[in-house]
């Protein structure tokens, strides 16, 4: 699917003498054989705001590392040779990318067991996770830390990375699953969600799944872009871009070299709506994907989904095998004359992958470093051609948009902030769990319908690590992306996290301050060094046990103002957000 | 002095003057036509900008946040301050920020803008992360002293799809942890380097050196004040690259090649970099 390669041959690559085993090179087999062995070319230069790319078969660099990673337990030299050869990447490059990811090792672990990950975020610390952690270190287990793993309201969470074996997450093992709101007639997006059965078309098709499709196609592209647009639906992974018209600017856009991408990455702490959409109701975003690419005029699909979600990842693919088997995917789409279908690939544990152009960058085989903007991804995307990327909760709700049409779709919810939005409550709640609500609803209602706060309320974190604190006068905030904006707050990926007040905020904004500097991708200066002075001045904070000083408070707006004006992408824009809604909130600072 | 304007010609405004740069200019060039003076670490006059460091950030309307001057093309009616505010704020915390971590007391450039900025680097909190990389001596040639590395990318472009398509060095790792590295951080004598010392010649920082240069800095004996530079072409080969011969004491300590030259645009190979070690 990736465009042919152009140019001359690349000049002979030199590789060391660590050659792979005869395991690794099976490991290597498994995702290209010796007989597709690339011949990389030099591609014209991108000279707006990137760098020059090759490409060849450098988009299956990450699939050979996870597979390498999976059966030996880590990248060895001569694994990583073994890889480098075959792709005809420098090895250099290939050891770059290699340890951009916490999934993927580059040392050599001395074993081969499994290795637990265990979730040091706010919602996992309040539901005990050191506890956890320490009689899993007990039993022997290989535990590793991990930032929020996408399961927080099933708090503390795991995730058990194999070596040789499946991935798995324990507590995927209980096969019940009921949404809190299960039965409610008001649900739109959730409408499927815990219904139908995720691994069967049939099931999907029972549930009024692909009639959307066959409207789609009916109406044609530019009907349905026009309703997409018409229905005021914006991007729900976190930035609120109207989806109409990031569609219109793909199709606008001449030839067939496009993409509509599904962005599962879902790393932000506290996020955890996209797992369950994907878990169940996998051949939602399969559908909704398919009329993107239809409407766009994009042949090519890609799914990235989150390396920590094995279970989202083998519903996905058994849809995309069961849509392709009955002509709903492939070369023909449901009799359209148009084609389409989906590749998926797997995250290897980076938060900033989540981020669109780091997206691109990682699924074509290189570090998952955001790219400076302009140029836009609709234009220049994935392998640098036009792409729509999506976030997955964005795409459902183009299902009803087209069967009901945009006047329908706008009866609930505001003016400027039509239909409904998920939340994902999870801390100090009564019933933590995945809500859907018209726009519009207080936070406080929301809250409540969550079961009350557990305690007595002392903040709310919403948005995410990349969101603000909110005190318990926000409570009849109404949630649309207008007054949160006013309020200086942000609905971000629908985080509601809840804080009681005997939970010591100061070690969760140092938490918070710590996930940044780790996940910053270390590409620009003031991301990349400001995310790490933060968290100093924070631990030097917590262990003063005083007063933050002026000048400290100071050097932290300072920090912040930097990392706002300039940085190149959002991780950077939004690193000091939380740390300095706690401060203002006198969350922490205050002394104790 | 602005350029004559031609039909493709782009007008913008720089700090009130309007100055017209030919399609396909940058905002850096933009400013250069206005006489604006810019400081800039990842740019190089001949590498791709990979704008990262982002010292030369200037306020343009219209955007939210602060633009890369050295890669976001000047486009018609543009308005753009080089000195505002904002923009003398993030380029203060930029050269802050680097001095926090990195040795840049050979990086002359910065120096001259830190003063200029009021760059304050000990307001941070002590005993903060530093680069904190041991120098890498493993030839004779060059040496690699990671603890003045500002991560400018610019080594990796140069010995990769900028110059010499060698591919040796890369960015490893992530975050504050990010390094230059071979893989596995193998030798260079290991690794695929070609010493064409091409890296060399655009490091900023000098955390690329010259063993000749390190080995008289490390003896105190580095007077780039009693060096003169000879011109030559290169007798190695027929290309006939320019070199600029450094001499201090009559010895030659190290080589250079002008940016401007239309056949090495500054970059050159083991022989015209090196040779002289061997003469
Ligand atoms: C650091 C960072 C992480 C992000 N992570 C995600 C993510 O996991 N999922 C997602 O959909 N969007 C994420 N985004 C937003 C995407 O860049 C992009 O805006 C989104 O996928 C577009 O889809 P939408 O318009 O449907 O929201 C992230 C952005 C940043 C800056
Ligand atoms: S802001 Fe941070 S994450 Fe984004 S490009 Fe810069 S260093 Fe990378
Ligand atoms: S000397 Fe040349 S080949 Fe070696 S690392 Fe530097 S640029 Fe690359
Ligand atoms: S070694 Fe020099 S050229 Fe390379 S990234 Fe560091 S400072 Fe830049
Ligand atoms: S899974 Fe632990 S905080 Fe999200
Ligand atoms: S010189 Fe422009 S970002 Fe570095």
């Amino acid at each position: 699917m990736p465009p042919r390669p152009r140019g001359p041959p690349l000049a002979d690559l030199h590789f060391g003498d660590d050659q792979p085993t005869d395991a690794e090179l099976a490991a290597i087999d498994a995702i290209v054989s010796p007989a597709d062995a690339a011949t990389v070319t030099e591609t014209e230069r991108v000279v707006r705001g990137g760098r020059s790319r090759r490409q060849g078969l450098r988009h299956l660099l990450l699939p050979v590392l996870h597979s390498l990673q999976h059966e030996i337990g880590w990248i060895s030299p001569g694994g990583l040779n073994g890889a480098a050869k075959r792709l005809g990447v420098p090895p250099a490059e290939a050891y770059g990318v290699a340890t951009f990811y916490e999934l993927l090792r580059t040392t050599d672990p001395g074993h081969t067991n499994d290795v637990v990950h265990v979730c040091v975020d706010p919602s996992c610390a309040l539901a005990g996770n050191e506890e956890l952690r320490e009689s899993l270190e007990a039993s022997g287990a290989k535990v590793h830390n991990s930032p929020c793993l996408g399961q927080c309201e099933r708090a503390p969470a795991l995730f058990v990375q194999g070596v040789g074996r499946p991935d798995r997450v324990p507590a995927d093992d209980d096969e019940d699953f009921r949404l809190p709101q299960a039965g409610d007639p008001g649900l739109r997006v959730l409408s499927r969600v815990g219904v139908v059965d995720s691994t069967s078309l049939d099931s999907y098709r029972e549930h009024g799944g692909y009639q959307a499709l066959a409207s789609a196609i009916e109406m044609g592209p530019d009907a349905v872009i026009s309703a997409i647009s018409d229905s005021g639906l914006s991007g729900r992974g976190g930035a609120a871009f109207p989806t109409g018209i990031k569609w219109r600017a793909v199709a606008d856009e001449p030839g067939p070299d496009k993409h509509v991408v599904a962005n599962c990455d879902e790393s932000e702490p506290g996020t955890f709506k996209d797992r369950i959409l994907c878990e169940h109701d996998p051949f939602a975003v399969i559908e909704s994907m398919t009329i993107a690419g239809l409407a766009t005029g994009s042949p090519h699909g890609w799914i990235y989904i989150r390396g920590e979600y094995p279970r989202a990842t083998a519903r996905l693919e058994g849809a995309i095998a069961q849509a392709r088997a009955a002509g709903l995917l492939g070369d023909d789409v449901a009799g359209s004359g148009q084609r389409f279908d989906i590749e998926l690939r797997r995250g290897a544990g980076a938060y900033i992958c989540g981020e669109e152009t780091a997206l691109f960058n990682s699924i074509e085989g290189f570090r998952g470093e955001p790219r400076n903007k302009p140029p836009f991804p609709t234009t220049h995307g994935l392998f640098n051609q036009p792409t729509a990327i999506n976030n997955p909760e964005t795409l459902i709700n183009v299902l009803d948009i087209v069967t009901d049409g945009p006047d329908a779709y706008r009866s609930v919810g505001t003016e400027r902030s039509p239909g409904t939005r998920l939340f994902c409550l999870s801390g100090r709640v009564g019933v933590p769990g995945l809500y859907e609500v018209p726009f519009g609803t207080p936070l406080g209602e929301l809250i409540e319908l969550a079961g009350g706060p557990v305690g007595s309320l002392a903040a709310v974190l919403l948005g995410g690590a990349a969101g603000v604190f909110v005190g318990p006068d926000s409570l009849d905030m109404p949630l649309t992306l207008e007054d949160a904006r006013e309020a200086g707050a942000t609905l971000g990926s629908g985080v509601v996290t809840v804080f009681d007040d005997t939970v010591d905020m100061e070690a969760v904004v140092v938490r918070i301050a710590e996930f940044f500097r780790d996940e910053s991708c270390g590409q620009c200066v003031p991301c990349r060094v400001g995310t790490q002075r933060q968290h100093e001045v924070l631990v030097e904070l917590q262990a003063s046990g005083q007063p933050l000083p002026p000048q400290r408070v100071e050097l932290i707006d300072d920090m912040a103002l930097a990392m706002v004006d300039a940085s190149i992408c959002g991780l950077g824009h939004t690193a000091a957000s939380a740390v300095r809604s706690a401060i203002d909130l006198g969350l922490i600072g205050n002394s104790s | 002095m602005s350029p004559a304007v031609t039909e493709t010609a782009v007008t913008i405004r720089v700090d009130g003057q309007e100055v017209a740069v030919p399609e396909g200019a940058t905002i850096l060039d933009a400013c250069d036509a206005a006489g604006v003076e810019t400081p800039t670490i990842c740019y190089g006059p001949t590498l791709t900008p990979v704008n990262v460091c982002r010292v030369c950030v200037v306020e343009l309307d219209g955007s939210r946040a602060l633009v890369p001057s050295c890669s976001r093309p000047a486009e018609e009616g543009m308005v753009v301050h080089t000195d505002s505010e904002r923009v003398r704020h993030s380029r203060k915390m930029v050269i802050e920020f680097l001095a926090t971590g990195v040795d840049v007391s050979q990086a002359d450039e910065l120096g001259q803008w830190a003063e200029h900025y009021g760059a304050d680097p000990d307001r941070y909190v002590p005993g903060g992360e530093t680069m904190n990389e041991p120098v890498r001596v493993q030839d004779n040639l060059y040496i690699r002293d990671y603890d003045k590395c500002v991560l400018c990318y610019r080594c990796v472009e140069a010995c990769g799809d900028d110059a010499q398509h060698t591919y040796a060095i890369s960015v490893a790792g992530r975050g504050f942890g990010a390094r230059i590295s071979t893989e596995f951080d193998v030798t260079l004598p290991d690794s695929a380097c070609v010493y064409c010392g091409n890296c060399v010649a655009v490091c900023p920082t000098n955390a690329l050196q010259f063993k000749t240069e390190y080995d008289l800095r490390q003896a105190d004996d580095w007077r780039p004040e009693d060096q003169s530079v000879t011109q030559t072409v290169c007798s190695y080969c027929g290309v006939g690259c320019n070199l600029e011969l450094h001499v201090q004491d009559n010895q030659i300590v190290k080589c250079t090649s002008p940016d401007d030259h239309d056949v090495t645009r500054g970059n050159l190979c083991i022989k015209g970099r090196f040779g002289w070690n061997y003469v």
